[in-house]
């Protein structure tokens, strides 16, 4: 069974559905992924897939990198293999730009090091959970980042527009409480969007098309994993 | 640049035959409506005063007057609820946006005629 797939956020648009009603999609360029390692319990202690997308010149990779995805004749890697070491299974691929890890139940999911992923493992998936890195804000202030209501533009407030207002008590605590929502820095960060609408999954042009936003900017990677909560 | 992908993501939501007109036509426009589950066209005429956007999101502005009240309804070009988009009249006009026949009433909205281009002539049509 498929556990995931990695992308690359391509951009927004609508398109009609069967109804002839506008849906807002995202476009993800998705796949193709190779499988560049499996963990297994055994030598890991847990089961998971490892995949890699998008290719990163070599020049531009490190030695472990392209270790990593094919073998590289070297000092180390006679000497394990004089010891008897058995060598690690290898996707003989180019090096990948994104590589990521998707954790299984057990070893059941049948993928195999070097096999590829296209598009249409989302076929049969409903929703989609988006992981991806949001766009980094900087330092913001208390409006963008918490949706504060700021405060009038008129009736006597001076320079304060954008302000938060108060951030507590007097005496009692003299202190402002842990967590309080203040200016700081935005975005940037993991975000997971749940339970995203799977429109249309292309394998021949490796796209899909999934029903709102998603994290992050154009061009930006994704990891799609079928949906945590929703697998209906 | 626009990325391959979001064109091949819109191509099946684009309209097979392009729509044949232009800004300054006065056009019938053939909408599509439900009413309760009984499907019913209805004709909007008017001036096409703007037509704006790219893709599946291109739309058009038509205008006309109603009781002595403009009225302008704004079409999803590509939407499938539009049947068909009729050319009564080509006007002509040197600007992409008619809005200045917002300011004007009666006599001064008038486009003056202009002779259909070669491409915009419907072969199929029958001669009359």
């Amino acid at each position: 069974m498929p556990v995931g797939l990695l992308g690359k956020k391509v951009g927004m648009t609508q398109v009609y559905n069967d109804d002839g009603v506008v849906v807002t999609v995202t476009v993800i360029e998705a796949g193709p992924c190779v499988v560049t390692q499996v963990r297994t319990v055994d030598r890991d202690g847990y089961d998971a897939v490892q995949l890699g997308f998008g290719d990163k010149p070599r020049r531009l990779a490190s030695r472990a990198a392209r270790g990593h995805v094919a073998d590289i004749s070297g000092r180390r890697q006679k000497e394990r293999a004089a010891a008897g070491v058995e060598a690690a299974a290898k996707p003989g691929c180019e090096p990948k730009s994104f590589v990521r890890e998707f954790r299984c139940e057990d070893a059941s999911h049948g993928m195999e090091v070097g096999q590829s992923l296209a598009a249409d493992v989302v076929a049969g998936w409903k929703y989609l959970d988006v992981i991806a890195t949001s766009k980094g804000r900087g330092h913001a202030g208390v409006m963008k980042r918490h949706n504060f209501s700021g405060q009038r533009a008129t009736h006597g407030v001076k320079r304060v527009h954008r302000h938060g207002g108060s951030i507590g008590q007097s005496a009692d605590p003299a202190r402002v409480l842990r967590g309080t929502r203040m200016p700081g820095r935005y975005g940037g960060k993991r975000i997971t969007v749940r339970n995203l609408k799977v429109v249309r999954a292309d394998a021949e042009n490796n796209m899909l098309l999934v029903e709102g936003a998603v994290p992050g900017p154009n061009g930006g990677y994704v990891v799609l994993r079928h949906s945590a909560k929703n697998r209906g | 640049m626009r990325h391959k992908l979001l064109d091949i993501a819109e191509q099946s939501s684009l309209r097979e035959e392009p729509l044949n007109f232009a800004v300054g036509d006065t056009v019938d426009v053939h909408n599509r409506i439900l009413e309760g589950n009984k499907e019913r066209i209805q004709v909007f005429s008017g001036v096409v005063i703007a037509r704006r956007g790219q893709g599946t999101g291109e739309s058009f502005t038509v205008r006309r007057v109603v009781a002595g009240e403009g009225v302008e309804r704004t079409f999803p070009l590509n939407t499938p609820k539009l049947a068909k988009v009729e050319v009564k009249r080509h006007g002509r006009v040197r600007r992409a946006k008619l809005f200045y026949l917002r300011d004007r009433t009666g006599k001064a909205t008038r486009l003056r005629e202009r002779k259909s281009k070669p491409w915009e002539v419907d072969p199929n049509a029958k001669k009359k």
